[in-house]
């Protein structure tokens, strides 16, 4: 070396330091901010090949095509933390669907009570394919590829010859068609930003409380800003169209107790503890078999409320809500969104933003026309990309010692 | 600490916290422990040795209550004990560090820590991460175990750190007896001294301590007490400051029954 700084040349040599200085050096680009950089090049390339990409009308119409993906994708991520899978959650939604169309056609249910009766079904479900799982020790791999043959046949069951049931009940017709007034939109942004602003506030009141040393300003300046900005501009945007939809209230709302559950409960710690060694957990006497139970509840829970959210848009419960591609997508938005496939890691609001790209190219290749196949090709192949960085940035981030 | 006991030569006192008698354990025909004494006391380091297979890890699985015990008695504290599983020895105070360190990579140290026991917000599900980072870090300041940071994933940490981790676990939850299952097996010469460094600590804290070990070298460097084992049976209890190696590794390979034997 033949320039050094004063600071350099004074301070005496540590590896802690330098690793510091490298670390400064060579700003790392994490998870989140690499799928975000993805997503702004799907728009930027939708937007120059269609200017409708970018409107409001189409956002506003893309936040309602994610709503069901991304809510299938939150229990996607909790699963795959937990080191499991869950194959069969299009098929639960396509039951769960089914089953407010039937309920309220012949059994003259009110839709509330409908979406409720769907719900359970929904967590027994999931009761029974988490306590196949443990009870016997069968890999969730197939306990649920059963499972997706079972009630896609008891979907078609449900459903019945038609193939189709239509739903006239208008509770269950608003979810997916309704928009708050544009001065809730705002006001739902401010409690965002508050309820933000709380939790970082919070956070260092009580690390100050303990005596420890606090967080570190810049992440929480760098969280409300992402928050504020996210807030104001979604319901600036969303408002000049029709305002914000109830779906992705419903979505919000989910990911922000999805992200308490796992993140701030004993529950979600164990979740990833068992996800990064079932064998620890289980010696450190972790209830492993309540909380995989638990936790595949949760999914089938979840994915029953997707079914009511796509029913809602489609005004009807079909035999083929919740086939296709519904499934794989939501594995795969987990995934784009940094979710690890073996378990331990990833971050509900990767849901979010998997399924924000994944519906984008959806949403993107339907604009400029292309049919089914080229969507799958692009999804397939984005997914792969994102796979392949994650791979890249682990290895590197465990060369440099840090991990997450 | 109080050390209300006697005081050998050695540092430790003479109050046992685990005395085990006549303790029998068979895996179908194999007779894996044959009449086993073992006593360890507050503030003392024993060492378990013996060749492969000699039952050393049959042993410390009985007290960590991973395998139960066909025959014989256990006194912890004085007390006739059961320890029929993995909870009722950490309900007693016993820790185990076992071999392949049990510890959740994704993880970071305090969670580690904490695992399976972490502290709630009073009467809420939900974590106290603060109350567990200021105790975690008590802890491992206490026990001058060099950790980088306490909120990076154990992945990031040396195998040396990482056995600094598991072995505060055990300091920070065993208030009677830490057992170590070849603490040292794959660490190089300067980890390998910091864990025992920390298992000293674990003595001064007046915990009882004991470790597996095949390196007659660490077990004369730790060790108040060698224990040793030989095809399920006792081969002989020996005071480190009144033994050499040789008379040691003679009792582990059974060729001669020499040197100042001490019958526990
Ligand atoms: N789970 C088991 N099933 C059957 N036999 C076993 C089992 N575990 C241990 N044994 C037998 O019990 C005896 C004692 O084994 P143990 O593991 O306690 O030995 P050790 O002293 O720890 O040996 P090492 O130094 O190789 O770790 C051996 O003969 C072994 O083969
Ligand atoms: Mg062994």
């Amino acid at each position: 070396m033949t320039t050094t700084s004063p600071a350099a040349a004074t301070a005496p040599p540590s590896p802690d330091r330098d690793r510091g200085r490298a670390a400064v050096r060579a700003p790392h680009l994490t998870g989140p901010v690499l799928v975000l950089l993805g997503m702004a090049a799907v728009w930027g390339v939708f937007q120059l090949l269609n200017p409708h990409f970018l409107t409001a009308r189409n956002l506003s119409n893309l936040v309602l095509q994610i709503g069901v993906l991304g809510t299938l994708s939150i229990g996607m991520v909790i699963v795959l933390v937990l080191g499991e899978i869950d194959l069969s959650v299009g098929a639960i939604a396509g039951v769960s669907a089914g089953v407010v169309a039937l309920t309220i056609r012949d059994g003259h249910l009110p839709g509330l009570a409908a979406i409720g009766l769907a719900l359970l079904i929904g967590c027994l479900i999931g009761l029974v394919h988490g306590t196949v799982i443990t009870a016997f020790g069968i890999p969730s791999f197939i306990v649920t590829l059963a499972g997706l043959l079972v009630w896609q046949g008891v979907q078609l069951l449900v459903v019945g010859a038609g193939g189709e049931i239509a739903i006239r009940d208008p509770l269950v017709k608003a979810i997916a068609s309704t928009y708050l007034p544009p001065a809730w939109g705002w006001a739902l942004a401010g409690v965002g930003i508050l309820a933000a602003a709380a939790v970082v506030g919070g956070n260092r009141r009580r690390r100050r409380r303990y005596g420890l040393a606090g967080a570190s300003v810049r992440s929480g300046v760098t969280t409300l800003a992402v928050v504020a900005v996210v807030a104001l501009g979604g319901a600036a945007l969303l408002n000049s169209y029709f305002g914000v939809p109830w779906m992705l209230v419903i979505l919000v709302v989910l990911l922000a107790a999805g992200t308490v559950l796992m993140r701030q409960t004993t529950f979600g710690q164990h979740v990833y503890a068992i996800g990064g060694n079932r064998e620890a957990a289980r010696r450190a006497g972790i209830g492993v078999r309540r909380t995989t139970i638990v936790v595949f509840v949760i999914v089938s829970a979840l994915a029953a409320l997707a079914g009511v959210l796509e029913a809602s848009r489609q005004f009807s419960a079909s035999s083929a809500l919740g086939g296709g591609t519904l499934q794989l997508n939501a594995i795969a938005a987990a995934v784009i969104g940094g979710t690890s496939l073996f378990g331990g890691r990833g971050r509900i609001y990767q849901a979010l933003l998997g399924a924000l790209v994944v519906g984008s190219v959806q949403n993107g290749l339907d604009l400029l026309g292309q049919p089914a196949a080229i969507k799958n090709i692009s999804t397939g192949v984005i997914l792969v990309i994102a796979v392949v960085v994650d791979a890249i940035g682990r290895r590197r981030r465990l060369d440099r010692g840090a991990f997450d | 600490m109080t050390r209300t006991a006697l005081q050998d030569g050695s540092g430790a006192t003479t109050r046992p916290v685990l005395q085990m008698r006549g303790i029998g354990k068979r895996y179908g025909h194999v007779v894996a422990l044959d009449g086993v004494d073992l006593d360890v006391n507050a503030g003392e380091v024993v060492a378990l040795v013996g060749d492969n297979g000699a039952g050393k890890s049959t042993l410390v699985k009985a007290i960590a209550g991973t395998h139960r015990i066909d025959e014989g008695t256990v006194l912890v504290d004085g007390q006739p004990a059961e320890l029929g599983s993995p909870a009722a020895a950490t309900r007693l105070g016993i820790e185990t560090v076992y071999q392949d360190l049990a510890l959740c990579d994704n993880l970071d140290v305090v969670a580690n820590l904490y695992l399976g026991r972490e502290v709630r917000r009073s009467r809420t599900p939900f974590l106290n991460r603060e109350e567990m980072e200021r105790d975690a870090a008590a802890v491992i300041a206490d026990l001058a175990a060099h950790l980088p940071r306490l909120d990076a994933p154990v992945a990031a940490l040396s195998g040396g750190q990482r056995q600094a981790v598991a072995v505060s676990r055990a300091a920070l939850w065993g208030s009677r007896i830490v057992l170590l299952d070849e603490p040292t097996a794959a660490l190089g010469v300067a980890q390998t001294a910091m864990v025992y460094r920390l298992v000293r600590s674990l003595r001064e804290r007046g915990l009882g301590v004991v470790v597996i070990s095949h390196n007659m070298a660490d077990v004369f460097a730790v060790a108040d007490r060698i224990c040793v084992l030989r095809l399920g049976r006792n081969a002989g209890t020996f005071l480190t400051s009144e033994t050499t190696p040789d008379q040691v590794v003679a009792a582990i390979t059974g060729s001669a029954e020499v040197g100042p034997r001490k019958d526990s």
